[in-house]
């Protein structure tokens, strides 16, 4: 008996969630039994601001095919102001990507609250949609990582 | 002595890459660097000095020794294979060929670097003289004639020809390889012979050429070792990479390990210069704590520790590529004149 | 250049500064290298012309720890970096005496060659008082000549002004050299469609050597340790890999520059292979100019940067695709 195997392109995603909110939405989401894709990697920070640029880079470069950042609503910060900060980084980095020829739409920023379980597993869903229409990320990709 | 027209050179390449690889120097995007040969791809052999060296290909910046994957519970260590493909290497200059003949001295002793021997035994070099050669050269100071490279292939690009003459048995057997591209010319050595005294006549006007050596050998160790002229000359030393990476004698290497994710470890080595801060970098920290320091290795090791283990023969040819690329505009013939005009004031 | 270098003498005299941050002329006509002279007899060799293009503002960061004040010699867009880096408290400002000299447009050795001039064996027109708007060259091959313009390099044409942002005094006069749309190249590659882009810069960063002289030369580059030296974090800070690699260096590079990136230009000087590197750096500058206002790093001393800054009103990330 042979086990046939699954050739669907199933994107690898990588979601950087802060600790105080974003990570408690995706909690929520689970203790609420909202499901969404298994494709998505959950990485806590302890705040948006501590993804530094190179994060991303590396996650696409060791094969991520999306990379999603999650944090808490402007003005909500644990530490009063770190997600502003990294909103100016992301939306530099996201341009920059831009400017190089990577896709639009395989990064992306979304504000969670920690009561947000819904709007985690929707933005999941919608996120995972979106990479599996773009594809496998070649661009980004360090070819010594794909054996 | 064979020759072949200039526009002939394409067909001359096609012929070659049908059984070898090529490579020679390529155009791309303003720059000037050796690189496989592709039907699309922008020869210029008209250009004196490829930015890098040709020296990549025998050792190139950055090869993979061997790949580790985890296997359940066993460790499969795959080694990367041998050069195995003949090539060759079209348009290296006199003073590259020489380079290669220094690294031949590094890696074809014991303990034999097996990739670079193996590279040395398939690739067969062509090398052209120096048409026009420039202000920056220097390789007349080494004994080197730009006029007439050593290699398995000499060659003159004189007008709308390349003129061909085989020095040993790889260039015997390209040459035959090739043989019904080129035509015999019983008159071409007195062109060529016209060409090598023309191209000697420039070289004798380089301000370069006459830089005297002396006081450089390797019986001078701790006296220019502990010259206080290095407190000096590095002071403007960027601490970058520039004149290790495009020279064609450099050899340092340092051995690093990529982890390729899914339990696996991608051994390989890359160029090292001595210029970095974390050269010779061991468990105890490093050897050379200073930018001077660092700095005086480089010029030391060129002039006077390799000239000391190899029968005096020095481990720069003169090429001038770290005194075009410099970002500071320093390089080794600051350095050796430094020592000259220190030497007239004592 | 005469005016300069008495004053140096007449400040090292007196006592003002210990030693005097400048040029010494090269043994080629083009070839000149910072240097530090502490002797009136070291002046013999002291230089300032067309070629004396490097920002001698990273070498105040080492100067800085020397006893006694350092005479240093800024042209107006050096003095941007100065600024920048007393910000960052990498300078000292009591430890320099700034004489910012003038400039009209450094040149480009790299320029000149791609002429197709070589064996040079002079070349007249590139001193500081020369009024010439050609340069003669004279090589082994014949004479050959060519616009000081078109041998400029490339920051110059899009010049930043004559003024100089911090100084102690000026000597000599500055002549404006901006000709060129400062982002124009930014603006071109922006209107690519993303294979072309990718395709633009695949091509332009396959050059790359990883010989660092890009980070190793940047004034803003002043950490004592980078994060691409460090043995624990697995790039290949050394080897050209064609992959991913040299992208995520040059990319990361300049994102650890932006709102401190005073476009100085450095970068795209040195490279050996000529990849136009500012097209990094400009393009944050640009991004950073049309998102959070109008910014010219090392213009001020005011101690935000656009980076170390927000406004709750700030654009969201989602901006960039929306934009296109």
């Amino acid at each position: 008996m042979s086990i046939e195997k699954n050739e669907e392109f199933r994107p690898k995603i990588v979601a950087f969630c802060c600790n105080w909110c974003s990570y408690a939405g995706a909690d929520l989401a689970g203790s609420s039994r909202m499901s969404y894709s298994a494709d998505v990697k959950i990485i806590r920070v302890p705040c948006s601001c501590r993804v530094n640029p190179m994060f991303i880079l590396r996650a696409f470069e060791r094969g991520a095919d999306g990379v999603i950042m999650c944090g808490c609503h402007p003005g909500d910060c644990h530490y009063t102001s770190g997600n502003y900060y990294a909103r100016r980084r992301m939306t530099l980095l996201f341009s920059m990507l831009d400017y190089i020829g990577v896709e639009n739409g395989r990064t992306r920023v979304e504000w969670v609250s920690a009561a947000e379980g819904a709007k985690f597993s929707q933005t999941m869903h919608e996120f995972v949609d979106k990479i599996t229409s773009l594809g496998k990320n070649v661009r980004l990709e360090d070819l010594r990582c794909r054996n | 002595m064979y020759k072949i027209a200039k526009e002939n050179l394409t067909a001359l390449f096609q012929k070659i890459a049908a059984e070898q690889e090529l490579y020679l120097p390529v155009r791309n995007e303003g720059q000037v660097n050796f690189a496989a040969w592709s039907e699309d791809a922008q020869v210029d052999i008209d250009t004196l000095k490829t930015v890098k060296s040709p020296k990549d290909a025998f050792f190139p910046q950055s090869e993979t020794l061997y790949t580790c994957v985890r296997d359940g519970k066993k460790i499969n260590i795959e080694p990367e294979a041998l050069k195995e493909q003949d090539f060759v290497v079209f348009g290296m200059r006199a003073c590259d060929v020489r380079g290669v003949e220094v690294l031949d001295k590094v890696f074809l002793v014991d303990p034999l670097d097996t990739f670079y021997a193996a590279r040395r035994d398939h690739g067969t070099i062509v090398a052209l003289a120096c048409h026009e050669p420039e202000e920056t050269c220097f390789c007349k100071v080494f004994g080197i004639d730009a006029a007439e490279p050593a290699a398995d292939v000499a060659a003159w690009l004189i007008g709308e020809d390349l003129y061909w003459k085989a020095l040993t048995e790889k260039g015997e057997a390209l040459t035959n390889a090739v043989a019904d591209l080129l035509t015999e010319d019983a008159g071409a050595d007195e062109t060529v012979n016209k060409e090598k005294d023309a191209i000697r006549s420039i070289v004798e006007q380089l301000p370069y050429t006459h830089l005297s050596l002396e006081g450089w050998n390797g019986d001078v160790l701790m006296e220019k070792f502990e010259d206080p002229l290095w407190d000096e000359l590095y002071k403007p030393c960027l601490a970058c990479g520039t004149c290790t990476f495009v020279c064609p004698t450099c050899q340092c290497y340092d051995i690093k390990d990529y982890d390729t994710g899914k339990n696996g470890v991608q051994r390989y080595r890359c160029w090292d210069s001595c210029m970095y801060s974390d050269f010779t970098m061991m468990a105890h920290g490093n050897n050379r704590k200073s930018q001077k320091e660092r700095f005086r290795q480089r010029f030391m090791h060129k002039l006077v520790y390799f000239p000391a283990n190899n029968d005096g023969m020095y481990s720069c040819v003169g090429c001038g590529r770290c005194v075009e690329k410099c970002p500071e505009s320093l390089n080794i013939v600051k350095v050796i004149k430094a020592f000259a005009k220190q030497g007239g004031e004592k | 250049m005469q005016e300069l270098i008495n004053r140096a003498k007449e400040l090292l005299a007196d006592g003002t500064v210990a030693r005097v941050l400048g040029w010494k002329a090269g043994d080629l006509p083009y070839n000149p290298e910072p240097a530090y002279f502490e002797k009136e007899e070291d002046f013999a060799d002291f230089v300032y012309n067309g070629f004396c293009g490097a920002n001698l503002s990273k070498y105040m960061i080492e100067a800085s720890k020397l006893e006694g004040k350092t005479l240093v010699c800024l042209k107006p867009c050096d003095t941007y970096s100065f600024q920048e880096l007393i910000k960052e408290h990498r300078v000292d400002r009591d430890k320099a005496y700034i004489i910012g000299v003038g400039c009209k447009g450094k040149l480009d050795i790299e320029k000149i060659r791609a002429m197709g001039i070589k064996g040079i064996k002079s070349i007249s027109g590139a001193e500081i008082e020369d009024e010439a708007e050609t340069l003669t060259i004279d090589t082994i091959y014949g004479e050959k000549s060519c616009a000081y313009k078109d041998a400029m390099l490339e920051r110059c044409h899009v010049c930043k002004g004559k003024d100089h942002m911090i100084f102690d005094e000026i000597i000599g006069e500055s002549k404006e050299t901006k000709d060129a749309d400062r982002f124009a190249e930014v603006e071109k590659i922006e209107a690519m469609s993303p294979e072309e882009k990718f395709a633009f810069f695949q091509k332009e960063l396959s050059k790359c050597i990883r010989c660092n002289a890009c980070r190793n030369v940047c004034p803003a580059c002043s950490c004592r340790k980078c994060v691409f030296d460090s043995n624990k974090f697995d790039s290949s800070q050394k080897a050209n890999v064609d992959s991913f690699e040299e992208k995520m260096f040059h990319i990361i590079r300049a994102f650890h520059v932006a709102g401190r990136c005073t476009d100085c230009g450095e970068c795209s000087r040195v490279c050996p292979q000529g990849i136009r590197l500012h097209l990094f750096n400009r393009k944050f500058i640009k991004d950073i100019n049309e998102l959070y206002g109008e910014y010219q790093a090392g213009a001020d001393l005011e101690p935000r940067t656009p980076l170390t800054n927000y406004d709750v009103e700030d654009a969201e990330p989602g901006i960039v695709a929306e934009r296109g």
